[in-house]
């Protein structure tokens, strides 16, 4: 049995029934809805705390797709938002470029880097793909800190950004309008993952993920699909580490730890592995709840955060998919 | 040359730690075929047991052995509490419970005893060893209990009947079961094992990496480099490549220039990512062939 076959078990991505879809679309109007009208009742602070999880479900999102999707796993996500979060700074302090326009760069540079990065990942299946982007993310902090590349990154001091202000003259606050930037960046990113995972391509990548040697038996080019589903996967996570960087105003090497990747991968677990929309639950899950545990106790979070990992593998397999997927059955019994 | 032989003196004493970690993540490899990311963390937390029990007046080769003992009975409770359960389950579920115990064994740490540095003790003391200015004591007591420590298991996986039943578990667990060996036990064994040998790695290095939550980091990864570079399925390629990993950290940081201290982690990296792509077995691994 191939290892690809073994990673995910969930159904494929696309098995909602069309009788079902209905429900799925309200559901989403009524989150766009509430995305757009929340930041109007809400603080400062509370509208800077969603446009984190905003981030953080990009970033869930790229590596839901990477794994979901393509069947490969990655526990170096916080390397390509770096990656991107410095790309970002790096543009904005150094060369005066608009903060708009440093998010293709950084994605841009990411997906070189992931494309890269996966081409010997190729040979690399399920565990040793995992143990190579783990020594990434481990060691991406001291490539950060080199001084050979002091005088653009800042080195260990890091880099400080100035917020944007909302343009036109329109009558928001620095927050409310870095939120709906983020909100509108996060909806593009999100319908064109959609599409691309329902796309001939993203059919090859889930193909790839379901047999690999079935998939290359039928004429999918296994190469192309899984170094193209990591260089996707590494873009679009670069875009979030930009965005990440606009909204907390500062990079520096400490804040993109081993702790950031596993963060995501949490995220993407308590969403449900290949379901989209599980990325904002993960995404929200990952930045509300140390804030609730270091409530209690300061580096308490990390405990929490693996006990619930544990508790999710044990009785939530499939991860807030399963809930929704549980809530969309009585729904539907009612209705007869 | 003086310096060559320094450095590669020095090499071969990191590079026992190295082994042992290595030892420690194949030995959990051999047993479940998933990598142990909590590996280091879980030695970590062993050196902490010893630290404390220094704290209360234990003296060192007491605390050392009541750690081994409580390390590797904690091995055994994880895999019966955790990984027994999840059995056969995908290697996704695999990699995220390792990730738990890693996020779970290192935040404990650090609530129980604060993320502060502390000094550990060495046993052997840090003077030159036999007068020479090559190596300190503390060097040439790391690579000799890791030299005993290699014996000591060689001895027990040839010349004892659970090392045999073990062996017999990792190869063949089908076969191994129906001659009437407990696969399931050999594996918590395994667990325990390693558990041991991890916190052997962890208290002869937290005299040179100083003692923290974080501090099995770096050597966990140097461990990963050595068990891929020797072939995961072997645990004397473990130990042979935690040996060339550490020679080859040392004369990389001090004869490549530009390499230094800070770039020992990426060192580390591109050495996992060029041997698998160059010889995915490693030096003493053995290919797997799979049927479709």
């Amino acid at each position: 049995m191939s290892a690809l076959q073994e990673i995910v078990e969930t159904p494929p991505i696309e098995t909602t029934p069309k009788k079902y879809m209905a429900l799925g679309t309200y559901a989403s109007v009524v989150v766009v809805i509430l995305l757009c009208a929340a930041p109007l009742i809400a603080k400062n602070f509370v509208i800077f705390q969603m446009t984190m999880v905003l981030i953080y479900a990009i970033a869930v999102l790229a590596l839901n797709i990477l794994t979901g999707g393509s069947g490969q796993f990655s526990l170096g996500q916080s390397a390509f938002y770096a990656l991107g979060a410095y790309t970002s700074a790096i543009l904005m302090e150094t060369f005066g470029v608009n903060y708009a326009l440093t998010l293709p760069v950084a994605g841009g540079i990411c997906f070189i880097a992931g494309y890269l990065f996966g081409l010997p990942a190729l040979r690399l299946s399920g565990i040793y793909l995992a143990l190579a982007t783990f020594a990434l993310a481990t060691a991406m902090p001291q490539l950060l800190k080199l001084h050979y590349f002091e005088a653009w990154t800042g080195g260990v001091q890091g880099l400080v950004i100035t917020k944007p202000d909302a343009p036109f003259g329109l009558p928001l606050s620095q927050d409310m309008w870095l939120y709906y930037f983020v909100l509108v960046v996060s909806m593009l990113i999100y319908v064109a993952s959609v599409n691309l995972l329902k796309s001939r391509s993203g059919r090859a990548m889930m193909a790839i993920r379901d047999n690999e040697i079935a998939a290359s038996a039928m004429g999918v080019d296994v190469a192309l699909y899984k170094t193209l589903a990591f260089g996707v996967s590494a873009g679009i996570t670069g875009v979030a580490g930009g965005l990440g960087a606009i909204a907390v105003q500062f990079v520096a090497p400490d804040s993109y730890t081993i702790q950031l990747a596993i963060a995501l991968f949490l995220g993407m677990v308590v969403g449900g592995v290949g379901w989209l929309p599980g990325s904002i639950v993960g995404a929200a899950f990952i930045v509300f709840v140390p804030n609730i545990a270091e409530h209690f106790s300061k580096g308490l979070s990390g405990a929490v955060f693996g006990l619930i990992l544990v508790l999710i593998i044990f009785v939530l397999p499939h991860g807030s998919r399963q809930i929704a997927y549980t809530v969309q059955g009585w729904v539907h019994k009612l209705r007869k | 040359m003086e310096l060559l032989l320094n450095q590669v003196l020095a090499g071969i004493a990191t590079g026992a730690i190295y082994a042992c970690m290595a030892l420690a993540v194949v030995m959990i490899y051999q047993a479940i075929d998933h990598l142990n990311f909590a590996q280091g963390e879980m030695a970590m937390f062993s050196t902490f047991i010893a630290w404390q029990m220094l704290q209360w007046g234990v003296p060192y080769w007491g605390a050392f052995v009541l750690t081994l003992a409580l390390s590797f009975a904690g091995g055994i409770v994880i895999e019966r509490a955790l990984f027994k359960p999840l059995g056969n389950a995908p290697v996704l579920t695999h990699v995220a419970g390792f990730i738990a115990l890693f996020a779970i064994v290192n935040s404990v740490a650090g609530l129980t005893w604060d993320f502060t540095i502390k000094q550990f003790p060495s046993p052997f003391g840090s003077s030159p060893f036999l007068g020479s200015q090559l190596i300190s004591t503390h060097q040439a007591g790391m690579i000799g209990v890791t030299l005993v420590l290699l014996l000591l298991l060689y001895f027990f996986f040839q010349f004892t009947r659970i090392g045999l039943a073990m062996r017999a578990a990792a190869a063949q667990p089908e076969s191994a079961r129906l001659v009437g060996v407990n696969t399931s036990w050999m594996v918590a064994l395994g667990w325990g094992m390693a558990a041991a040998i991890g916190s052997i790695a962890g208290m002869l290095i937290a005299p040179v990496v100083f003692l923290e939550p974080n501090m099995m980091g770096g050597v966990l990864i140097y461990g990963f480099a050595a068990a891929v570079l020797g072939g995961l399925t072997s645990p004397l390629g473990a130990v042979v490549g935690g040996f060339l990993v550490g020679i080859f950290e040392n004369l990389a940081g001090t004869y490549i220039p530009g390499v230094g201290n800070e770039l020992k982690l990426p060192i580390a990296l591109a050495l996992i990512i060029t041997v698998l792509v160059v010889k995915p077995t490693g030096l003493f691994g053995r290919s797997i062939v799979k049927r479709v």
